[in-house]
């Protein structure tokens, strides 16, 4: 069959109506002939820009070019030399802000479907039994990870390739973060990919403690000095949900969006035999326009609610990936944009009988470049429902800082970092990911527990 | 995998167990709580810490069983293993951070409702080792759901018991026993009171008339307990708090203990359900006819 080049090879979806009542991942992925097929697209530039536009710098033409040979082995061991979460990464990075958008491809059509090809490889070297190799050596110094999200479990991964002892301290039960609580299982699958990576890295000789919170359980001071770790590598992740202040909000049926994902996603809520109880309204307002608020609203639609999307600005100004309005939208969510809600309203028992909103219009832009919404006078309105979501983003998480002396942070209580190597400042302590730049994506994460990891490798080479 | 090591009842529907869980007991202090799971299908409970032995590697939890995750691990027993301990989480009593002469200093009163007993021992017991004797009201409906009476001696200078029906110590709730000791001329400087919401409610709101600072330890709806669902908020001085890295106790003048009440009724239907039909195990199914 010809091919039209300037086009993406399309990929399969569950359809829509369907998917909206179940919780099985949306996209399906490429087949090995489509995904064979979509690597001839490649130009395999001499100067790859998708490199650049890579957070964790995959070699991505180096890659395309063994799946166009159907060696996926080869592929994989590709992409290994820079992620340790390939199969997650092809789910969740915002592919079209990052690599794919700086593609040549993407010039005059569409650009090389990179984010499928890499899940592809990922999920083909897992159905091969590829594992990745660990380091031959040792070098005998110790480094603790707080946190095992994608800042952690990428900074893990690469030091044990280096041959550093790594110890993932985890919070919760489980591993994984935000891969874990965060992200719905209909986007990034729990057991069939995000448990499947986190044993990847332990192959490379990580161990993970989970029930253990630094700050509470041991101080990062105790770690060093009287666990003998030589190095702490900070990727505890977003912390405490915003709320916006508007009376009403303590009502019963409001939640924030990470307890309504956590429910549903790290205890499993959704599943009928769940023991953790979560509340499904007749209609659920999410309010917020990110990647959680769409995960947020999606798990509320498939477990059974009418779901409306409250965002202040336009669609233009929405902060999720391009792919998840739209799967969103064919989904059934509906969207009210540029409105902002101004209470939310009870009836006699405290429960959420609905939220009055305002209708918003755009002004002059604002410091983020993006115009600011401003209130239109008047234009109240109430919608009716039982449940609202919040999903207005997070503010540092002060356990940490709180309890390490010396540790700086910014006026927002971000961990103060530099980006090339994450270096606090305290000696031998570093960081990386939204526990310093505030809640941000997975990659972005996972760039800089990489950087980090670097940082800490050099680190560790000067002292004794 | 934390093995229960011993089991004890201590009243009806109160089981007293000692879990072992090294990293746990190392750190913990007075007024901090922990999660656990029971197993892997676990709901995650946020429960009080009652007491903890640093050498022995073990921590002390007493139980009573009123939701459905209780009632399931009522029926656990030395040997056994739960899932998950994790913690110390919260943070530690305001009083650990005064020194023996500045705690010297104050005349204390707990205040302890029902299984609020439990975290109060803590307090109490960490006091003793300072060398401070704190008095105690402890308050229960009645005689049977007094706990821990004889240890709660050992580590208390008055412990003046109450009981809703008058079958022990003073006739009525523990407001009613503090109104009594304040007209018999016995003062108090500082107040920690830890028991059911509409217990501690009251409580303060006596506290704040007599003029006695209070802090209160809130027990609310928690899931991951460290500071990332924001499902613990509760309104404190007007602004939104969370109890688990905020608290868990909390000025018990400022509290809306109206709204926290209000919120901790949350998902009351859905662990009614539960818990039915965990008491009811194998009887359960269709028995009133509204359950499939």
């Amino acid at each position: 069959m010809a091919i039209d080049m300037m086009k993406k090879v399309p990929v399969s979806e569950q359809p829509p109506l369907e998917r909206a009542k179940n919780f099985n991942e949306v996209c399906l992925g490429y087949s090995r002939e489509e995904a064979m097929e979509e690597a001839t697209r490649c130009l395999n530039c001499p100067n790859p820009r998708c490199v650049t536009g890579c957070p964790v710098s995959i070699n991505i033409p180096g890659f395309i070019m063994h799946v166009k040979e159907g060696d996926v082995a080869a592929a994989y061991d590709v992409i290994s030399e820079s992620s340790s979460l390939p199969a997650v990464c092809g789910r969740v990075c915002p592919q079209e802000t990052q690599c794919e958008g700086v593609c040549v491809r993407g010039i005059k059509g569409e650009s090389v479907s990179i984010g499928k090809l890499e899940r592809f490889v990922a999920d083909t070297a897992r159905q091969m039994g590829i594992v990745p190799k660990g380091a031959d050596t040792k070098t005998g110094k110790k480094v603790a990870i707080i946190g095992a999200g994608p800042a952690g479990l990428t900074c893990a991964g690469d030091l044990a390739r280096k041959g550093h002892s790594v110890t993932i301290f985890e919070a919760l039960h489980k591993p994984g973060g935000v891969l874990m609580y965060g992200i719905p299982e209909f986007r990034l699958p729990k057991e069939a990919v995000v448990e499947k990576e986190i044993e990847n890295v332990k192959a490379l000789g990580v161990e993970i403690i989970t029930d253990f919170v630094v700050g509470r359980t041991a101080t990062i001071d105790s770690l060093m000095e009287d666990e003998g770790f030589d190095a702490v590598f900070i990727g505890s992740g977003a912390g405490l949900p915003k709320f916006m202040g508007i009376p009403g909000e303590q009502a019963l049926g409001v939640f924030s969006a990470n307890e309504y994902l956590t429910r549903s996603n790290l205890m499993q809520a959704f599943k009928e035999d769940s023991r953790t109880p979560i509340m499904v309204g007749k209609k659920t307002v999410v309010v917020g326009g990110g990647n959680v608020a769409m995960d947020a609203a999606r798990t509320a639609l498939r477990l059974g609610s009418e779901v409306h999307i409250v965002y202040r600005r336009s669609e233009e100004e929405l902060p999720a990936r391009v792919e998840e309005v739209h799967h969103a939208k064919e989904e059934g969510i509906i969207f009210n944009l540029l409105t902002n809600p101004v209470e939310i309203t009870t009836n006699e028992e405290g429960w959420v009988n609905g939220i009055t909103c305002i209708r918003m219009e755009l002004g002059e832009p604002d410091a983020s470049g993006r115009r600011r919404p401003v209130e239109v006078p008047g234009s109240e309105f109430h919608i009716e429902c039982d449940a609202v979501i919040m999903s207005l983003g997070t503010s540092p998480n002060p356990l940490i800082h709180t309890t390490t002396g010396g540790l700086d942070v910014n006026k927002h209580g971000g961990i103060v970092a530099t980006e090339e190597d994450g270096a606090t400042s305290r000696r031998g302590v570093f960081a990386g990911g939204d526990a310093v730049t505030g809640a941000a994506t997975v990659i972005l994460a996972m760039g800089a527990g990489k950087a980090a990891a670097k940082g800490i490798d050099e680190f560790l080479s000067k002292t004794e | 995998m934390f093995e229960i090591k011993k089991k004890q009842t201590l009243g009806p529907k109160v089981d007293l167990y000692v879990v072992e869980a090294p990293h746990v007991a190392k750190a913990a202090m007075p007024g901090q709580f922990l999660i656990i799971r029971i197993d892997e299908e676990g709901e995650r409970i946020p429960l009080t810490i009652c007491d903890y032995d640093r050498e022995a590697g073990t921590i002390t939890l007493v139980v009573q069983s009123v939701g459905a995750e209780s009632t399931r691990m009522s029926f656990m027993k030395a040997g056994d293993h739960l899932a998950d301990v994790v913690g110390p989480l919260g943070r530690p009593s305001d009083l650990i951070e005064l020194s023996k002469e500045e705690l010297a200093k104050k005349k204390i009163l707990f205040i302890a409702g029902g299984l609020g007993t439990a975290p109060v021992y803590a307090q109490l017991k960490w006091l003793h080792e300072q060398g401070i004797k704190a008095d105690c009201i402890q308050g229960a409906r009645t005689k049977e759901l007094l706990i821990m009476i004889d240890e709660m001696k050992e580590v208390c200078g008055n412990l003046y018991l109450a009981t809703d029906d008058g079958s022990e110590g003073i006739h009525g709730n523990v407001t009613v026993a503090l109104q009594q000791l304040w007209d018999e001329g016995v003062r108090y400087d500082h107040c920690v009171v830890i028991g059911p919401m509409i217990m501690m409610k009251f409580a303060c709101q006596l506290t704040a008339k007599l003029g006695i600072p209070t802090m209160a330890s809130m027990n609310t709806i928690m899931v991951d307990g460290t500071g990332m669902c924001g499902a613990c908020r509760l309104i404190v001085d007007g602004k939104v708090k969370f109890a688990c890295v905020d608290g868990p106790e909390f000025d018990g003048a400022k509290i809306d203990f109206d709204q926290a009440m209000q919120r901790a009724r949350l998902y009351k239907t859905q662990e009614g359900r539960l818990m039915l039909k965990e008491q009811e195990r194998e009887t359960h199914e269709g028995g009133c006819g509204f359950c499939s």
